[in-house]
């Protein structure tokens, strides 16, 4: 089974972090949201190196259970995390942050969920890995690494799994 | 949680049932916090009040808590309704079914009624408090009050004070905080606790012995109006016997106890003035989660009226 290594997870927030540092402009607003239940510790993890490179930024996390799409046809509801986003994103740039992009229903939600915080200036989506099974005209500004439609793919991070690396 | 029509009593749940709401129920009350303070999950979903006995509170609070969830509502008004015609509960579940509701939130004065409408419909059916039976979503709030003040319910000690015998709410909430690995007591007139033999349940007959258990939580229960004055319930007496007052609010104080109150609150009856101003009373708070706890037992149920297969 093919493995992306935790290091090259690693590089990629860092790349990241340096492609939003130089295109960040003087005196904006920046806030990166990550998407619960990976995406959060990415958005974390790029807040913290953001800050290294003495960029600030606001941290949030997003729960789009209430906004997905599929509510009717899920037998059982998933149970709930509570969305952090102790501010509002009116004027900001928002890096909205998660694990994997497949069929764009989840951004689709996050985006509803998002506009109800306030109207950011923009918004940009960053995910480490794009399936590209796309139902939905949404695209990531930024994707670290692509794989094959049919593959499964798996994203461990420390902070939640023990392990790191993608699997797929 | 697993798939799940209708909440009828505690005792049904798992207790992954039971936390799973309870931990939805905080990201529920985060949506308070937003400019916008209503999440899409529920949209186009009709939910329908069926208050066979009068409510305000509990009523409001589900119909809060379905607006949040951007659900429609429709209010079946007991006294306005072909019930005092004489039409019986199965008569009136076959008209709510040709509306198409998908959730029903019955409050009954019988035990049982929300059981029986549950069996027969489609829809999810909640039990908004059914004779001395059962009050699960109160059940829930409270325990999602005691969790939210303490950070857990495991090992908190709540006595329940005023009539046990004919109360939903004690009953509920006692098995849910149980559940939960609290402690609890109750304490009354004594025709009306059920003995320990019964319940397990300690059962104290007055203050000095529930201040040597040591609770955390004085959880007081409304005097019913009806029986006040009634043998067992003479108001003033009530009050200097069982009641809240001025001078055990001081030693509440002193110790840091919490009192909490399912309202709405007699004044000079289960509580006196000061205590309705006392810094840890979380009947406020009872009220706000209320709505939280609510909306996710409605995210969580599943009623039977989409047709998937």
């Amino acid at each position: 089974m093919p493995t992306i290594s935790q290091e090259a997870i690693q590089n990629a927030l860092r790349d990241w972090a340096g492609r939003i540092a130089a295109s960040s402009a003087e005196g904006e607003k920046l806030a990166v949201v990550g998407l619960i239940s990976h995406g959060d510790i990415l958005a974390r993890r790029l807040v913290a190196l953001l800050q290294n490179a003495g960029v600030p930024a606001l941290y949030g996390a997003l729960d789009i259970s209430l906004y997905r799409d599929d509510f009717d046809m899920l037998s059982h509801k998933p149970a709930l995390r509570a969305s952090y986003l102790p501010f509002s994103t009116d004027g900001m740039h928002v890096i909205l942050v998660d694990d994997v992009i497949d069929t764009g229903r989840t951004v689709r939600a996050a985006l509803n969920a998002l506009f109800e915080y306030g109207r950011p200036a923009c918004v940009e989506l960053y995910t480490l890995v794009d399936r590209g099974g796309r139902e939905l005209p949404i695209h990531p500004d930024v994707a670290a690494f692509s794989t094959p439609k049919e593959a499964g793919v798996k994203v461990h991070l420390l902070e939640i799994d023990g392990t790191e690396d993608i699997t797929y | 949680m697993k798939p799940r029509k209708d909440l009828l009593t505690i005792g049904d749940l798992s207790d992954e049932d039971i936390n799973t709401i309870l931990d939805s129920a905080t990201a529920m009350k985060d949506i308070f916090t937003k400019s916008v303070k209503k999440v899409p999950a529920l949209k186009g979903k009709s939910v329908l009040t069926l208050f066979y006995e009068p409510s305000t509170r509990t009523r409001s609070s589900f119909e809060v808590a379905a607006h949040r969830l951007s659900a429609d509502v429709t209010t079946f008004t007991v006294s306005t309704s072909s019930v005092v015609k004489g039409e019986s509960v199965h008569d009136t579940i076959d008209t709510l079914m040709s509306m198409k509701m998908d959730y029903i939130i019955v409050r009954h004065k019988n035990s049982g009624i929300p059981a029986v409408i549950a069996r027969h419909c489609k829809a999810a059916v909640i039990n908004a408090g059914d004779g001395a039976h059962a009050h699960p979503s109160q059940a829930f709030l409270d325990a999602f009050t005691i969790r939210e003040k303490y950070g857990t319910v495991a090992g908190k000690r709540v006595v329940i004070i005023g009539d046990i015998l004919h109360s939903r709410v004690a009953r509920s909430t006692s098995t849910i905080l149980k559940r939960l690995g609290a402690e609890v007591a109750y304490m009354g007139p004594g025709p009306l606790v059920p003995p320990q033999a019964y319940t397990g349940i300690p059962r104290f007959s007055n203050w000095d012995d529930v201040f040597e258990w040591k609770p955390d939580v004085i959880y007081l229960l409304r005097v019913q109006n009806e029986r006040i004055d009634s043998p067992f319930f003479p108001a003033k007496d009530y009050h200097q016997a069982f009641g809240v007052t001025d001078e055990r609010l001081r030693r509440i104080d002193d110790l840091n106890l919490s009192i909490m109150h399912p309202g709405p609150v007699n004044r000079g009856v289960e509580l006196c003035d000061a205590a309705m101003d006392y810094r840890n009373s979380l009947i406020c708070n009872q009220v706000e989660n209320g709505i939280a706890a609510r909306m996710s037992i409605l995210y969580h149920l599943t009623p039977q009226t989409q047709n998937n297969d």
